[in-house]
C-alpha cells in the first residue's frame, strides 16, 4: 500500500525517510520538495506525478507525506497520517521540527512498527508504549522474554488496547462531555447552519477487564427501552441533572426520574471507540465496551435539532464614506444566570487599510490586532443572562485601488461548563466485573465554541 | 547530551565525517558504538551516501540491545542492495533472531528479511518463514503472512513452491482476527499482482470467517476485511443481506477510513437485495456521510470526492443535508470547491432560496478562483430548478451591480447559458451591455457578442455595438473572433440595412487578414451562404434556426464510469474521478496496457456489431453512416479518452461523451432531450470545444436527422485532433451553430 514515509520541515529538509517497499527511492525527496513546498500554486492535499501519488499533510511545522504508488485508499492514507501526528502527541508532547529532531530514532522504531511492508498494523497509542519507548529504561522489559510474549499478545489479542493485569486500589471513571457548538448566522440574523460536534471522553481507572454499559438520554434509545427500564445491577449507578454539577453515586437507579426531568435528545449520528461493539449498538443502540485503561475518546456525536446556542450577537456594522466603518456589537448570554462562560473571545473583522480604531466595551477588553485585521474583545467571566455591548470604529487610510471589502465573518470562542448545547445527558454508566467491586463515576459537561461565525 | 550530539547530525557535515563515524562503529565502547549508528542513520536520512560504512554497521548486528539491533536492521534494508555479498555475514543472525524466546525479536527478524531484497537472503528465507508462520504468537504469524507478500514480490516461484500462499491462505481461519486481517492482506497484495495465482478466493467458508474477524481487529483490519468484501462478488441475495447486515454497525466507527470501506461494502452489495432494505440502508449511510465532512480537511476532501460520486448515482441521500455542506470561511479550496458542486447536487425547490442566499454570499469574498465557481453554480441551479430561474437571475443581476470586474464576467458567461434554456428574460439585455468595456476575457465577451447577435432584432443598437468589436477584430482571441463573425451575419439576416457593410467588413477581415483557419473557414462558410441568390430564405433557416435547449450544465460522469469509480470508493481513483489506470502507470497498469486493452476492446466490438465496427472506421475517416446503437458510440470514445487524452484534459472529453451519447440516443433532437440524456447538449459544445471547431470541419451530407450530422461533426472533429490539429478550444458558446446549419450546408 504505502511506498515510504516523510517527513520535512518547513524549509523542504527530510527529516525522516522511511521507504516500506524497493520502489520509493531517495529521490522522491526532492521531487515533493520541489513540486509541494517550494510550489505555493499547490492547492490540493493529493499530488499525482507519473505513478507516483504524495498525499501530505502539515501539522507544525512539519509535513508528514506518505508515498503510495498504486491506486491507494485515500481515506486510510490521510487517517493514517493523521494517527501519525496523534502517536507523535502522544509521545513527545508537541509534534513539530525539534520534536522530530530529537527523536529520529524513536520515530524510525515507531514506523517500523506501525507499517509493515506499506500496511498499517497495531497504531494503539497505550499498547506501543509498552515496548517503543522514549528512555531506552523500559526496553528493558521488552527485551525479557515472558514480558514480551504478554505485550505481543496484547498488541494483537482482540482486546488489544487493554492490558489485562490493571489494578487500582480506588475504582474511578471520570466521563466528560465535550462540545463543540457550531454556528453560522446571516447578516440579517437567521440561522444558517446550527449543530453539535460532540464528544465523549473517559478516563478509566478500573481494576480487571471491567464491562461498561453507558446510557445517554438518546431518544431512539429511550424509546426503544421504556419496557425495559433501567434494570442496572449492583454495579450500576446514575447521575443526575447536568445543572448540579458533579454527581456520583453507587446507587441504583433513578433512571426514571432523570428521563422525564431531562427530555431527550436526537443524535444524527455516532461514532465509537474501537472497544466499543458495534454490533450491539446497531441491534440495540446499547453502548456496551471493555474500556482501555486511562484516557480515550468513547464517542463522538452530532446533533442538529433543537441546538441551544449560548451566545447571541448582533453586530450593526456601518460603511461611513471610505474612510469610516463604525461598530456596535452586543452579545447576550442564553444560559441560567447560575453558569457563567469563561475566555469569551471575540473577533471582530476591519478592513484591512484599517489605520487606527478605538472602542468602548461596556465589560472585558477590545484591542486593535493589525496582523490579523481584527478587534479582539476578551471578556474573562460572563454570567448568564447578562448582555455587553462593544462601540468602536475604525479609521481607514485611503488606498489607489478601491476594492470592495468582503466582510469576514465575526467569530466567537468560549467554553461554559455544565452546559450542553444539545441538552445530552449522561443516564448511567454501569460497570461489572468478575470481581464486582463497586466504583465511583464522575461527569463532567462543557460547551466550547466550534465554528461559530456571524456575518454582518 | 546524547540529544545534542544527534542533533549536531543536522548541521554542515563536518570534515571527515566518514571517518569518524567509522571510528565510532568500531569503538571498544558500546554506547560510542550505538551512538555512532545513530549518527549513521541521520546522515541517511539526510541524503548523504553512507553506504561505505557497512561492514563497520554490519559487525554491530549481534547484540542484546533490541533498540540498537533496530538501527542496524534499519541500516541494512537501506543498504543492502549496494553490498550483497556482505549480506550473507548477516543470514545468520537473522536465522538465529528468528528462533529467539522473544517474540518481539523473532517478529523483527522475520519482517526485516523480507525488506533485505538481495537474492542471497532471499535464499535463506524459507525455513524461517516457514517456522515463523506457525508461531505459537500471534504477533508473529501476523508479520510473518505480510512476509510472505515481500517474497512473493521478490521470487514469485519459490513462493509457490514452498506452499506458502496454502499456507496463508489457511490462516484466514486464524483464531486471531489481526494474523486473518494481514493474512487477507497479503493474499489480495499477491491477488493483484498475480491475478493467475487465485490467491484470494473468496467463499462461503472464508466469507464467514472474515465477518467473524470483522468485529475484532483492528481498524485497519476492518479496513482491508471491507475491501476485500467489497471486491467479492456473489449473486444470492441471501449472501448479499447478510453482508450487508454485518457491515453495516461498522457505520459507526471513528475511522474515517473504516466508514468509508463499510459504505463502499454495502453500496455495493445494496444492487442484489430487496429495494425496500436497499433503500433503508441509503437511509442509514446518511448520517455517517455528512459526519465525515466535519473530519480533518484532507480526509474531508477525499470524503466529499466520495459523496459526489454516491450522488450521481443516487442522488437523494443527502437531500436534507444541504446546510453542512454550507463553506466555512477557513476552509482550504479545495474543499470549499468540492462543497459548491455537491450543494448544486443536492439543490431541489425546497432548499434553493437557502442555497441562493449562500452562493450569494459567497461571490462577494475575496478569493477570486471561488467567487467565480459560486457564480457558475448559481447559473447550474438556474438550469437545474425551473422554478427558481427568477431568482437566479435576479441574483446574477445584483452581482452584475457589484461591479466586480470577475464577478460581472463570470455572471455574463452564465447568463448565456440561462438564456439558451429559458426564453423570457430579453429584459435584462441592456443591464449587460452596460458591461461591454469591463469584458476583457474572451469567454465573457464572447457570451456577450453571442447575447447580442441572438437577440440582433431587440438590441436598438446591435449594430453599433458590433461594430465597436469588429473594428478590432484581429486582436481578438479566436474564439471571441469566431462570435463575431457569427453575430454579425445573424445581425445582418435580421436588419440588412443596417449591416450592411459590417459584414462585409468582417468577412473581409476573417479571410484575408486572419491566420486562424477556423476562423477562416467559418467566414467562407458564411460568404458562401450570403452569396447564395437562388434560396434566399435557406441561409435564415440554417443560421436563425431554433435551438434545441440545454438541459443541465452540471457535469456529470458517464455511467460506464461512474460504475467503474463506484467499485473503487475511497481509493485515488475516487479522489480524481478516473479510472485508476489513469495515473498509475505501472506494471500492468502501464500506458502500453492500456492501449492494448483499448485495442482489443475494439476488436470485441468488430466481432459483436459490424455495425459499430463500421463507426470506428467513420471516427477515423470522417465518411460513414452515424452510430445506431447508443453503447457502442460510448465505446468507442471510452477507448479513444482513455488511451490518448491527457490527464488535464479529462474532464472536459468525458462530459462530451455523455452528450454525444444522450444524442445518438434520441435522433428526434428537438423532441425530448432530457429522455435518456442527463447531459445535453451543453456537453456537445464541450466536445466540439475541445476537438476543435466542429461547425467548420467538413461533414459529408447525410440523410438521417440533425443529431446524426452532430454526431458526425463529433466524429471529424475527433479527427482532427486525432492528427494533432491544435485549435484554439471556443467556449461553450461557440457551436451555437445549429444542427441544420451544418445539414443544410451539403
Amino acid at each position: 500500500m504505502l511506498s515510504g514515509i516523510l517527513v520535512f520541515n518547513q524549509k523542504g529538509e527530510n527529516l525522516i525517510f522511511r521507504s516500506f517497499r524497493s520502489d520509493c527511492r531517495p529521490r522522491l525527496a526532492d521531487i515533493f520538495r520541489i513540486q509541494v513546498i517550494s510550489n505555493p500554486q499547490v492547492r490540493s492535499p493529493i499530488l499525482t506525478l507519473g505513478s507516483t501519488t504524495f498525499s501530505h499533510v502539515k501539522h507544525e511545522n512539519i509535513y508528514l507525506v506518505a508515498v503510495t504508488k498504486s491506486n491507494a485508499n485515500a481515506a486510510l492514507v490521510f487517517e493514517f497520517l493523521y494517527r501519525l501526528v496523534m502517536l507523535g502527541r502522544s509521545y513527545f508532547g508537541k509534534f513539530d521540527e525539534e520534536a522530530v529532531k530529537n527523536n529520529f530514532v524513536l520515530i524510525y522504531e515507531l514506523l517500523d512498527e506501525i507499517l509493515d511492508y506499506g500496511y498499517p498494523q497495531n497504531t494503539e497509542t497505550d499498547t506501543l508504549k509498552m515496548y517503543i519507548t522514549t528512555e531506552g529504561v523500559r526496553s528493558a522489559i521488552a527485551n525479557s522474554a515472558t514480558d514480551s510474549s504478554r505485550i505481543t499478545m496484547q498488541a494483537t489479542g482482540a482486546l488489544s488496547w487493554r492490558r489485562s493485569d490493571v489494578k487500582y486500589r480506588k475504582n474511578e471513571a471520570f466521563v466528560d462531555v465535550i462540545e463543540d457548538v457550531n454556528l453560522l448566522m446571516s447578516a440579517t440574523g437567521t440561522v444558517l447552519r446550527a449543530d453539535v460536534n460532540g464528544q465523549i471522553v473517559m478516563r478509566a481507572y478500573l481494576s480487571g477487564t471491567p464491562e461498561c454499559k453507558f446510557g445517554l438520554n438518546d431518544r431512539l434509545l429511550l424509546d426503544g427501552d421504556s419496557a425495559g427500564g433501567g434494570s442496572g445491577g449492583g454495579g450500576g449507578s446514575s447521575f443526575g441533572g447536568g445543572s448540579s454539577g458533579m454527581v456520583s453515586g453507587n446507587r441504583d437507579g433513578t433512571t426514571k426520574a432523570t428521563r422525564a426531568a431531562a427530555g431527550s435528545v436526537t443524535l444524527e449520528d455516532c461514532q465509537f471507540h474501537q472497544c466499543v461493539k458495534l454490533g450491539r449498538f446497531d441491534a440495540d443502540r446499547i453502548i456496551s465496551f471493555v474500556p482501555p485503561d486511562g484516557e480515550f475518546e468513547l464517542m463522538r456525536y452530532r446533533a442538529t435539532e433543537n441546538v441551544n446556542l449560548p451566545f447571541k450577537v448582533h453586530p450593526i456594522v456601518r460603511e461611513v464614506g471610505t474612510t469610516k466603518v463604525e461598530y456596535s456589537v452586543a452579545i447576550k448570554a442564553n444560559y441560567s444566570s447560575k453558569l457563567f462562560a469563561t475566555n469569551v473571545v471575540i473577533r471582530i473583522p476591519t478592513p484591512l487599510n484599517t489605520a487606527k480604531t478605538t472602542e468602548r466595551t461596556s465589560q472585558g477588553r477590545a484591542k486593535y490586532e493589525p496582523e490579523h485585521n481584527n478587534i479582539v474583545w476578551k471578556i474573562a467571566r460572563f454570567s448568564g443572562g447578562s448582555e455587553y455591548v462593544l462601540t468602536a470604529e475604525a479609521t481607514l487610510t485611503s488606498m489607489t485601488h478601491q476594492k470592495a471589502w468582503s466582510r469576514p465573518p465575526l467569530s466567537l470562542s468560549f467554553s461554559l461548563l455544565m452546559f450542553t448545547s444539545s441538552g445530552l445527558l449522561v443516564r448511567y454508566l454501569k460497570v461489572f466485573e468478575k470481581s464486582n467491586y463497586s466504583s465511583v463515576k464522575w461527569v463532567r459537561y462543557m460547551t466550547r465554541a466550534g465554528s461559530y461565525e456571524i456575518r454582518f | 547530551m546524547a540529544m545534542s550530539r544527534i542533533r549536531g547530525a543536522f548541521a554542515v557535515p563536518k570534515k571527515g565525517e566518514t571517518f569518524e563515524l567509522r571510528s565510532g562503529l568500531v569503538s571498544q565502547y558500546a554506547y560510542e558504538r550505538k551512538e555512532s549508528i545513530q549518527k549513521t542513520i541521520m546522515a541517511m536520512t539526510l541524503g548523504k551516501d553512507v553506504s561505505s560504512l557497512f561492514p563497520d554497521v554490519l559487525k554491530n548486528i549481534a547484540t542484546s540491545d533490541l533498540e540498537q539491533k533496530k538501527l542496524v536492521y534499519l541500516y541494512l534494508m537501506n543498504y543492502a542492495k549496494s553490498h550483497p555479498d556482505l549480506c550473507i555475514l548477516a543470514v545468520n543472525t537473522f536465522v538465529q533472531d528468528s528462533e529467539d524466546p522473544n517474540p518481539l525479536i523473532r517478529a523483527l527478524a522475520i519482517r526485516t528479511m523480507g525488506c533485505i531484497r538481495v537474492d542471497k537472503m532471499v535464499d535463506y528465507m524459507e525455513e524461517p518463514l516457514r517456522k515463523t508462520l506457525r508461531d505459537e504468537s500471534p504477533y508473529v504469524r501476523k508479520t510473518a503472512a505480510i512476509c510472505v507478500a515481500k517474497l512473493f514480490d521478490l521470487n514469485p516461484a519459490m513462493c509457490l513452491e514452498n506452499g506458502f500462499l496454502e499456507m496463508l491462505q489457511e490462516m484466514i481461519g486464524d483464531p486471531n482476527p489481526m494474523v486473518v486481517a494481514n493474512s487477507v492482506t497479503a493474499l489480495s497484495e499477491i491477488y493483484h499482482a498475480a491475478p493467475e495465482t487465485q490467491a484470494l478466493k473468496v467463499t462461503t467458508n472464508t466469507l464467514r470467517k472474515l465477518l467473524m474477524a470483522l468485529n475484532e481487529c483492528t481498524e485497519w483490519g476492518r479496513v482491508t476485511i471491507l475491501t476485500t468484501l467489497a471486491e467479492y462478488k456473489t449473486t444470492e441475495v441471501t449472501e448479499s443481506e447478510h453482508i450487508c447486515e454485518r457491515v453495516a454497525p461498522q457505520f459507526q466507527h471513528a475511522n474515517p477510513s473504516v466508514v468509508l470501506a463499510a459504505v463502499k461494502v454495502v453500496f455495493l452489495h445494496m444492487r442484489n437485495v430487496k429495494a425496500e432494505l436497499a433503500s433503508n440502508y441509503l437511509k442509514k449511510m446518511a448520517p455517517p456521510l455528512v459526519t465525515l465532512v466535519s473530519s480533518a480537511p484532507e480526509v474531508q476532501y477525499v470524503a466529499l470526492r466520495n459523496i459526489d460520486l454516491l450522488l450521481q448515482k443516487q442522488p437523494e441521500i443527502l437531500n436534507k443535508e444541504l446546510r453542512v455542506f454550507f463553506c466555512k470561511y477557513n476552509d482550504p479550496p479545495y474543499v470549499k470547491f468540492q462543497k459548491l458542486e455537491i450543494m448544486v447536487r443536492i439543490a431541489n425547490d425546497r432548499n434553493v432560496d437557502q442555497l441562493l442566499a449562500e452562493l450569494k454570499e459567497y461571490a462577494l469574498e475575496v478569493d477570486m478562483d471561488f467567487v467565480r465557481r459560486a457564480v457558475r453554480a448559481i447559473g447550474q441551479v438556474a438550469i437545474k430548478i425551473e422554478s427558481a430561474s427568477e431568482k437566479c437571475v435576479n441574483t446574477l443581476l445584483d452581482l452584475i451591480n457589484t461591479k466586480v470586474n470577475y464577478v460581472v464576467q463570470e455572471a455574463i458567461v452564465v447568463i448565456k447559458d440561462i438564456f439558451r434554456k429559458y426564453p423570457g428574460y430579453e429584459g435584462i439585455i441592456p443591464t449587460l451591455c452596460k458591461c461591454i468595456d469591463e469584458l476583457d476575457e474572451p469567454n465573457a465577451r464572447a457570451a456577450l457578442i453571442w447575447i447580442v447577435g441572438q437577440y440582433a432584432e431587440k438590441i436598438s443598437n446591435a449594430g453599433d455595438i458590433l461594430a465597436g468589436f469588429v473594428e478590432g477584430f484581429n486582436e481578438e482571441f479566436s474564439q471571441t473572433q469566431l462570435q463575431i463573425l457569427t453575430a454579425v451575419v445573424k445581425l445582418f439576416l435580421k436588419r440588412p440595412e443596417k449591416a450592411q457593410g459590417l459584414v462585409q467588413k468582417v468577412l473581409q477581415a476573417a479571410t484575408a487578414e486572419n491566420d486562424n483557419p477556423d476562423v477562416r473557414d467559418r467566414a467562407y462558410v458564411y460568404w458562401r451562404l450570403l452569396s447564395n441568390t437562388s434560396d434566399p430564405g435557406a441561409t435564415k433557416d440554417i443560421v436563425l434556426s431554433d435551438k434545441p435547449p440545454i438541459v443541465t450544465t452540471i457535469h456529470s460522469l458517464p455511467p460506464a464510469l461512474l460504475e467503474q469509480l463506484l467499485t473503487e470508493l475511497s481509493t485515488l481513483a475516487s479522489v480524481y474521478h478516473k479510472p485508476p489506470e489513469q495515473f498509475v502507470g505501472q506494471g500492468r497498469f502501464g500506458a502500453d496496457a492500456v492501449q492494448r486493452a483499448a485495442i482489443e476492446e475494439q476488436i470485441q466490438n468488430a466481432r459483436e456489431n459490424p455495425l459499430a465496427a463500421a463507426a470506428a472506421a467513420a471516427a477515423v475517416t470522417g465518411s460513414a453512416p452515424p452510430p445506431q446503437s447508443q453503447s457502442n458510440v460510448e465505446n468507442l470514445l471510452d477507448i479513444d479518452f482513455d488511451g490518448t487524452a491527457p490527464a488535464s484534459a479529462q474532464k472536459e472529453p468525458s462530459g462530451g461523451m455523455s452528450g454525444l451519447e444522450g444524442l445518438a440516443g434520441t435522433p428526434v433532437r428537438v423532441e425530448s432531450p432530457a429522455a435518456g440524456a442527463p447531459a445535453g447538449s451543453n456537453n456537445l459544445d464541450d466536445l466540439l470545444g475541445v476537438f476543435g471547431d466542429g461547425g467548420g470541419a467538413p461533414a459529408p451530407a447525410s440523410s438521417s436527422a440533425g443529431a446524426g450530422a452532430d454526431l458526425m461533426n463529433g466524429f471529424a472533429g475527433l479527427d482532427l485532433s486525432g492528427n494533432g490539429t491544435t485549435s484554439p478550444p471556443p467556449g461553450g458558446s461557440q457551436p451555437k451553430k445549429t444542427n441544420e446549419d451544418i445539414m443544410s450546408l451539403f
